[in-house]
């Protein structure tokens, strides 16, 4: 009934309409989320400079490196779409690990891990609280837990790698399905519940309107304090996760694990679109950041660029991402 | 006026009593108590800063008040949070809409209570249904899958409306609901809530528009320093009467219009056009008065904007004193000789956490500094200097503006701009939150400011101020000029006439009268 | 009425310094437990490690009362130390101190144009700086440690290591900063438009600044107080490292913070930051000589930060209501 679907409705039986329809959709689809553009750019020129790049064990290295920071682009996408972010990530990640595998010859394998996880929530929830209770700016809370909480991994590690002492975490880590790591499936696999939550369930929906206007959802009702607290305990959550995925993986942790992961993935969701004003995304479009991402750190390495460059490109990515934002935020639309 | 089927019956639906509430150095509300019957419209009027907005977020759970009881159909209740109001069935539409701009019209209306299906789904069949029927009661030409910013503001506003419907509200507060609306727009605002009033919503309406209140109440209850001044019958009562216990005397506010003294020709604005501003042309004269009078909405303050440098022209020209210039930036324009009193006082008119001197200095730091040092001596008799003048009201110069009534701080505005010695000043909506008693010191000053051979640019949406102050009026519809109005032809159908003929010229199908 | 303007405002001041009184009362008790902290050596000593902090804090100041931060400056002080050490060996030292504030310059200008006028958010463009720089730094030393071959026989030694009536010179640098720096920012117009533009940027363009311009110069400020920073630490150490400045824009931040500086802009003072960075590198070298580990003074920062912006934020909510 709406005024904007009539005209499709009305010409879409013909074959070629519907095919002019399919492009021009395609193109607003392309002008309003270039990041899958990029990405398609990224994976054409990596192929030509490297005949290994495209290679399926190659590819599914680049999806394993996508899913460790990808675990953190998704309770970002959730954050930010709500205007709040989350800096304490990459701390997170570390100390989450330090704390799974350091415990290991006390505590064996599933208690650490539940451990490690725990500290993740609990500082997702200390972050919350200092958001919503005490009223500071989340950037700020984050910035401050960002050293603060690689102090408290220092200080439970030390300064040395941890070796894991348990074979079935290891085993665990580089387990495959087919060729694929079971680690990068489970990226998928929250990427896709991701998605149903933000789009379908009520606190997604409500994540949109606190970031749309905050007002308006205390006004009709919206827990919104609630809301927003859980969102970031998702987010410490998601961060521990990827750290202890990253050590099982490798077989070891230290306190530096997931040293500069936030500027990744927030570079990764605001590629996607996510207007860091709040309000609008999508987390189908931040998985396009994930993978532009992880597709430029490998190829740069398969094209021998040394790895200075890759805090150059995160640096440089982070900046063109801002500017997209800045360009595109005329253009307000969500799923 | 009113509609039969709205008389008022005896039952009553809520009642407050002994209703207080402070805020810090302030007592917004002292035993207040007052009652609401079924089906009835319910002015709320009172000046600024009487306590309505605050007496409402009471009755609607977004403050609690520090004593009294609140009665909602016979028994005392505690509205503790607007979801708790809302599932009694009071509901507040807010002045600034309280909408999601990027969610569809369904999920605004049951935002906060989406209906659920299995995993937490939301339930989009029932979500959608029940908005249509919401808004095919209210009549609405819009659909549930409608995201809200592509909506107008009218058409937002039958959003909120669809809400009271939605939850079967019983009672509805409409807090000042025609200031962004045309006239065609608020008759059906009107349409719609007799029809609410028909099926039993009770309706407070909140407004300081005489005409509207007496159009469409039947009781009216008046505040004043958050007390209840008075409660009347609207049938046997009158504006004067209204506007007596409003302001605790009677109203002796007649406009002193600056004598004639045109001068030369100082600005000529040709085929300005500028974003929703379409080839506008007039000029002003040296001691020339000239109102804008146009709806909210209609590109007043963007012709404003073009003429200060913060908008870009994409076409026409600004002649200053007979030459062509470019004006590119408020820079541009200060260095002319203009000035802006904008019509966002606390976003961009003043720096709130600074003090009334800082404030008055930030255009004029070159009159106020030595060698880009600032000598706060100078600083302190600028300020001085305006206090006096314009009877500004502060502890010091320093106190922070944010602490001050909307009236001084309009003065530290209007200051402000005269210590740059403007040629052409441009007040938009000068008197916009300001109290009765300022009001008339801010029109006498505008006056004096004339006779003293500044030219002056007044835009304003209040016709008896638009009335009352200028030379010559220019009716601004739709982004066009309509018409220029001289002295001797000034009448408020007048008015009404040039800025309705061209409201629905070039738009999409507005809501349909039921 | 004047009266009560001069009490309200030693009242703002006492809550403004209201931050940083319960860390007063946690250094009264790490001094108890390390009574060296208070020997006049030692106190020579922090002051002058406190300086590195304390002229990156001033810089700092300017950009958080403009409404932005600067994330960069850990990054930058590693490589312009780098480029510094380098060059002093390669070209002179007279070269390599101006080529140091050159860089400085040229960053912050960066840093403003990417803030200022392209209206970038100011945290997360400068989060990208910290790692391009990183990452520059990187490039430029490949990734090696650079030391100056003779430090004895340099005038580029006096920065870092000389004495002037027996205090030390970066002392002295900071201190004269920080006057010239107050004054910039306290008594001149520059200084008010700074303070506009971060309490109210549309009524600062509103009437007349070019708050762009205003935004990005206090970057340009925030490069060369950087800059500074690095020519002392440079000389001090005689060598540069490419992890040198790391963490350093957290220990800025929460020296700033604790000198009552709003992150929210529009309110702050320099000698409000100075108090901030005696009492932090008073209460880190005191945890120091407690013999707790170095990494235990970022859970401090941490602490720090949140309790001075909470107080913040609960007085300007009361503010909001009167």
């Amino acid at each position: 009934m709406s005024a904007v679907s009539e005209p499709i409705d009305g010409l879409g039986r013909d074959s070629t309409n519907w095919a002019a329809t399919a492009l021009t959709a395609i193109g607003l689809w392309a002008r309003r989320y270039p990041v899958w553009i990029f990405l398609a750019a990224a994976l054409v020129f990596f192929s030509l400079k490297s005949p290994h790049f495209l290679s399926v064990f190659n590819l599914s290295n680049i999806l394993l490196q996508a899913a460790f920071f990808g675990f953190l682009s998704i309770g970002l996408t959730l954050l930010i779409i709500s205007r709040n972010i989350d800096l304490t990530v990459g701390s997170v990640a570390g100390l989450a690990a330090c704390l799974a595998v350091g415990l290991q010859p006390s505590l064996g394998l599933w208690l650490p891990i539940a451990i490690g996880l725990g500290a993740g929530l609990a500082i997702g929830l200390l972050n919350g609280f200092l958001v919503e209770r005490a009223g500071i700016d989340s950037f700020i809370v984050t910035l401050a837990g960002m050293i603060g909480i690689k102090g408290l991994a220092f200080a439970f590690a030390g300064e040395e790698s941890i070796s894991a002492s348990i074979d079935l975490f290891n085993e665990l880590g580089a387990l495959r399905i087919g060729r694929i790591h079971a680690i990068a499936l489970l990226f998928l696999a929250l990427l896709a519940i991701g998605h149903y939550v933000l789009k379908h369930t009520k606190y997604g929906r409500e994540t949109y309107a606190i970031g749309g206007n905050r007002t308006a959802a205390v006004n009709a009702g919206v827990r919104v304090s609630r809301h927003v607290i859980i969102g970031f305990a998702i987010s410490g959550l998601l961060a521990a996760f990827c750290g202890i995925a990253m050590a099982a993986n490798m077989g070891a942790a230290m306190p530096a694990f997931g040293l500069g992961y936030e500027g990744w993935a927030i570079a990764a969701v605001v590629l996607g679109g996510t207007k860091l004003s709040g309000g609008s995304g999508r987390i189908v479009n931040t998985l396009g950041g994930v993978l532009l991402l992880a597709s430029l750190r490998n190829g740069l390495n398969m094209i021998h660029v040394p790895a200075y460059y890759v805090l150059v490109t995160i640096g440089g990515a982070l900046i063109l991402a801002l500017f997209f934002d800045t360009q595109f935020s005329r253009k307000p639309r969500q799923g | 006026m009113t509609n039969s089927a709205t008389q008022p019956t005896d039952d009553v639906i809520l009642s407050a009593s002994g209703i207080s509430k402070s805020f810090p150095g302030v007592r917004a509300l002292d035993d207040v108590s007052f009652t609401l019957r079924k089906g009835e419209v319910h002015a709320l009027c009172g000046e600024n800063g009487a306590g309505k907005s605050t007496l409402m977020k009471i009755l609607a759970g977004v403050y609690q008040p520090d004593g009294g009881v609140i009665r909602y159909d016979g028994r005392d209740v505690a509205l503790t949070d607007p979801l708790a109001a809302k599932q009694l069935g009071i509901l507040l539409i807010h002045q600034e809409l309280s909408l999601v701009p990027e969610l569809s019209v369904a999920e605004n209306i049951f935002l906060g209570s989406l209906p659920l299906k299995r995993f937490g789904r939301v339930d989009g069949a029932r979500l959608r249904a029940d908005t249509r029927q919401a808004l095919d009661r209210l009549g609405c030409d819009f659909g549930p899958d409608d995201i809200v910013s592509t909506l107008s503001i009218a058409r937002q506003q039958l959003v909120e409306i669809a809400r009271a419907v939605a939850f079967q509200s019983s009672i509805v507060i409409f807090d000042e609901p025609t200031a962004s609306l045309t006239q065609q727009e608020a008759d059906h605002l009107f349409q719609t809530i007799r029809r609410l009033s028909e099926s039993g919503v009770t309706t407070v309406y909140i407004s300081h528009k005489m005409r509207e209140i007496f159009e469409i109440s039947d009781r009216i209850t008046v505040l004043r320093d958050g007390k209840v001044s008075g409660g009347l019958t609207t049938r046997q009562s009158n504006e004067d009467e209204v506007t007596r216990l409003m302001i605790g005397r009677d109203l002796d506010h007649y406009f002193i219009r600056a004598e004639r003294q045109e001068g030369a020709e100082l600005l000529r604005v040709e085929g300005l056009t500028s974003g929703p501003v379409r080839d506008i042309s007039f000029n002003v004269h040296r001691g020339e008065i000239v109102g804008l009078y146009g709806l909210v909405g209609s590109g007043r303050t963007e012709i404003a904007e073009a003429i200060f440098g913060i908008r870009p022209l994409e076409s026409g020209t600004l002649s200053w004193e007979g030459e062509v210039r470019s004006i590119r930036s408020p820079r541009d324009a200060i260095a002319l000789g203009i000035g802006l009193v904008p019509e966002d006082r606390k976003h961009q008119g003043l720096v709130l956490g600074l003090g009334g001197s800082d404030n008055l200095a930030l255009p004029n730091l070159g009159r106020v500094s030595r060698l880009g040092v600032i000598a706060s001596g100078l600083e302190g008799l600028l300020f001085e200097d305006y206090r006096k003048r314009l009877s500004i009201s502060t502890a010091g110069p320093k106190q922070p503006v944010l602490t001050l009534s909307g009236g001084n701080q309009q003065k530290i505005v209007i200051a402000k701009w005269l210590a740059v010695a403007p040629k052409l000043l441009i007040l938009d909506e000068p008197t916009r939150g300001v109290d009765v008693g300022a009001k008339a010191e801010i029109h006498g000053l505008i006056a004096k400011l004339a006779e003293s051979g500044l030219a002056v640019i007044v835009i304003s949406s209040e016709m008896p101020e638009i009335i009352g102050v200028s030379h010559r009026i220019l009716t601004i519809a739709d982004g066009r000029l309509t018409g220029e109005i001289a002295e001797s032809e000034f009448s408020e159908d007048r008015l009404i006439a040039a800025v309705t003929g061209h409201v629905w010229a070039d738009e999409t199908p507005r809501p349909q009268a039921a | 009425m004047f009266q009560d303007a001069v009490l309200g405002k030693s009242r703002l001041a006492f809550q403004r310094l209201g931050v940083a009184l319960p860390f007063l009362v946690i250094l009264g008790l790490v001094a108890t437990a390390a009574p060296t902290l208070l020997e006049p050596s030692n106190i020579g000593q922090v002051l002058r490690q406190s300086s590195i902090v304390g002229v990156m804090a001033l810089g700092m100041t300017f950009v958080l009362i403009s409404g932005r931060v600067d994330l960069s400056i850990g990054s930058m002080l590693s490589l312009i130390t780098m480029i510094t050490i380098d060059l002093h060996d390669r070209v002179g030292p007279g070269v390599a101190v101006i080529a140091a504030l050159g860089v400085g310059l040229g960053i912050g200008i960066v840093n403003g144009i990417l803030v200022g006028f392209l209206r970038l958010n100011a945290l997360i463009a400068t989060l990208a700086m910290l790692s391009l720089l990183q990452g520059a730094t990187m490039i430029y030393s490949n990734g090696r440690d650079l030391t100056v071959a003779a430090p004895g026989e340099t005038w580029f030694a006096f920065i870092g290591r000389g004495q002037v009536y027996g205090i030390a010179v970066p002392i002295l640098i900071f201190l004269g900063l920080a006057a010239l720096l107050g004054f910039l920012l306290h008594k001149t117009s520059y200084g008010r438009r700074v303070f506009a533009v971060g309490g109210n940027e549309t009524t600062s363009a509103f009437s007349g600044l070019r708050a762009p311009l205003i935004v990005a110069s206090t970057y340009v400020i925030s490069g060369l107080t950087t800059a500074v920073a690095a020519l002392i630490i440079g000389s001090r150490v005689m060598g540069a490292q490419t992890n040198t400045g790391v963490g350093y824009e957290f220990e800025v931040i929460a020296a700033v913070a604790l000198g009552g500086t709003s992150f929210l802009g529009g309110s702050g003072s320099i000698a409000g930051s100075v108090i901030g960075v005696v009492i932090l590198a008073f209460l880190q070298n005191g945890l120091l000589q407690m013999g707790l580990p170095y990494y235990l003074q970022w859970i401090v920062s941490w602490v720090i930060i949140i309790l001075a912006v909470w107080t913040d934020a609960a007085s300007k909510r009361k503010k909001v209501l009167v």
